[in-house]
């Protein structure tokens, strides 16, 4: 085994003009030019060098030794950046399988009265190419997972941004479906927040949650009753009639949680609570200001 | 009439068993009060199923009774390690676990009908409808 690739390392040198216009050429035809054709061309130079390189070093059909450490950093390399362009898992392995034909077609040429010998370095190099295949592949999978775990916390911070009202009073809009992984980080951080700020009230806004059912309600009332431990009084606001009539038959009690059906009633109940009012001034007529 | 399967192996599936029953209610032409409610009733037996039922099915109907009225009716099956007790299992605020007790007999007043069979160590298989 370990002899079996001796001659690719010279052979890829040898013809490395050849099989980078056939190699090109091959993954035109599928992919077009969705890569421009600069950018690809100093893609196969690189790699077809490092390939050489990793060969000349190791002359197993294994990609898993210290020699091939660099072309697969240039795989993964590629590999994100076709991921990125919206490319399957199948075209972007393509980079690397579709240097077969080119390879076949050299070696055939070249060793055409050795077959003994033709047969062995078709085995190295389909063993080779499958593993760089392969590996190229799984890039592509890590980096999509990469891309949607990124998403998902975007998601989870995008669902708590948190509203200052007033000095001591904070809103919390809470969006989106809760699923209870979810439902856990967002209270978690909700009160992560109100600590950071030591709000004298915070007003959990839930206009924008869907379904409330007993799991959302019980983090609810942990939440509320955490807060308080710590100094911060909640009130819970936007709980729509339909939502209102639920909880009822449900027969989840808020007990002593103050509870509000929109955000500004919530408010004027929160500046009371610290001592202030809104009230219409009197010295002006309404709009003038307003209109051009 | 119109038969719907769902499965329930994750968090994320009891997110799309909320999301496919409230839209066939509003088809239905359900208000958005009884939309609510079937689909928090939903959410909890859903819930049910995964936690203690380790993962099953539900089953989404919907029904036309001899006076024309539609209903809507969602069974929810496992084969989970079953009930020992459904009278205890459906007090409120019974809860082997951590939750507030509430699901299942709170499932039961959203709803207009209800039916619980459960055999130890062959699972269980809550149904419940909702007519128009
Ligand atoms: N599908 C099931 N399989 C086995 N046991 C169940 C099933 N559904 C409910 N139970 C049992 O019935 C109990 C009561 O269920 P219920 O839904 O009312 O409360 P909970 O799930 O414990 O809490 P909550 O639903 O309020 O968050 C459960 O704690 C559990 O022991
Ligand atoms: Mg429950």
């Amino acid at each position: 085994m370990a002899e079996q690739n001796t001659h690719l390392s010279s052979l890829l040198q040898k013809n490395e003009q050849s099989l980078l216009t056939q190699w090109i050429e091959a993954q035109q035809r599928v992919i077009g030019t969705k890569i421009s054709p600069q950018e690809l061309k100093i893609q196969c130079m690189d790699f077809l060098r490092l390939m050489v390189e990793a060969t000349h070093q190791d002359k197993s059909t294994s990609i898993d030794g210290p020699a091939w450490v660099t072309a697969k950093k240039m795989l993964a390399e590629v590999s994100k950046s076709r991921t990125n362009q919206g490319f399957s898992p199948s075209q972007t392995a393509l980079f690397v399988f579709s240097l077969k034909r080119p390879l076949f077609d050299l070696l055939r040429k070249e060793l055409v009265d050795r077959p003994n010998e033709f047969a062995d370095a078709i085995w190295a190099i389909t063993q080779i190419l499958d593993q760089l295949g392969l590996y190229t592949a799984e890039m592509h999978q890590r980096s999509r997972e990469e891309v949607i775990n990124r998403q998902q916390a975007d998601m989870l911070e995008l669902s708590t941004p948190v509203v200052k009202l007033w000095d001591g009073i904070l809103a919390l809009p809470m969006i989106g479906t809760l699923d209870s992984n979810r439902t856990q980080i967002v209270m978690e951080s909700l009160l992560q927040k109100i600590m950071e700020t030591e709000s004298e009230i915070a007003i959990i806004d839930i206009t924008g949650v869907p379904t409330v059912d007993t799991l959302v309600a019980q983090h609810l009332i942990k939440t509320v009753t955490a807060a308080r431990l710590m100094g911060t009084e909640c009130i819970i606001s936007g709980i729509r009639p339909q939502i209102a009539a639920t909880i009822v038959h449900l027969g989840v009690e808020l007990g002593n949680i103050a509870t509000k059906s929109t955000l500004a009633d919530a408010f004027k109940l929160a500046l009371s609570r610290t001592g202030r009012s809104v009230s219409k001034t009197t010295t002006h007529s309404p709009a003038t200001g307003m209109r051009k | 009439m119109n038969h719907e399967e769902l499965q329930i192996r994750t968090q994320s599936d009891i997110v799309l068993v909320r999301k496919a029953v409230r839209e066939l209610t509003a088809k239905l032409g359900f208000g958005l009060t009884d939309q609510t409610k079937i689909t928090t009733a939903a959410s909890e037996l859903a819930r049910n199923t995964l936690e203690y039922g380790l993962g099953g099915h539900l089953e989404m109907e919907t029904l036309k009774n001899d006076l024309g009225k539609s209903g809507i009716r969602l069974t929810f099956i496992d084969q989970g390690p079953g009930i020992a007790d459904i009278a205890l299992a459906l007090t409120d605020g019974f809860t082997s676990g951590k939750g507030m007790g509430m699901g299942l007999s709170g499932s039961k007043r959203l709803m207009n009908e209800f039916t619980i069979d459960s055999e130890m160590g062959k699972g269980t298989r809550v149904s419940v409808t909702k007519w128009k």
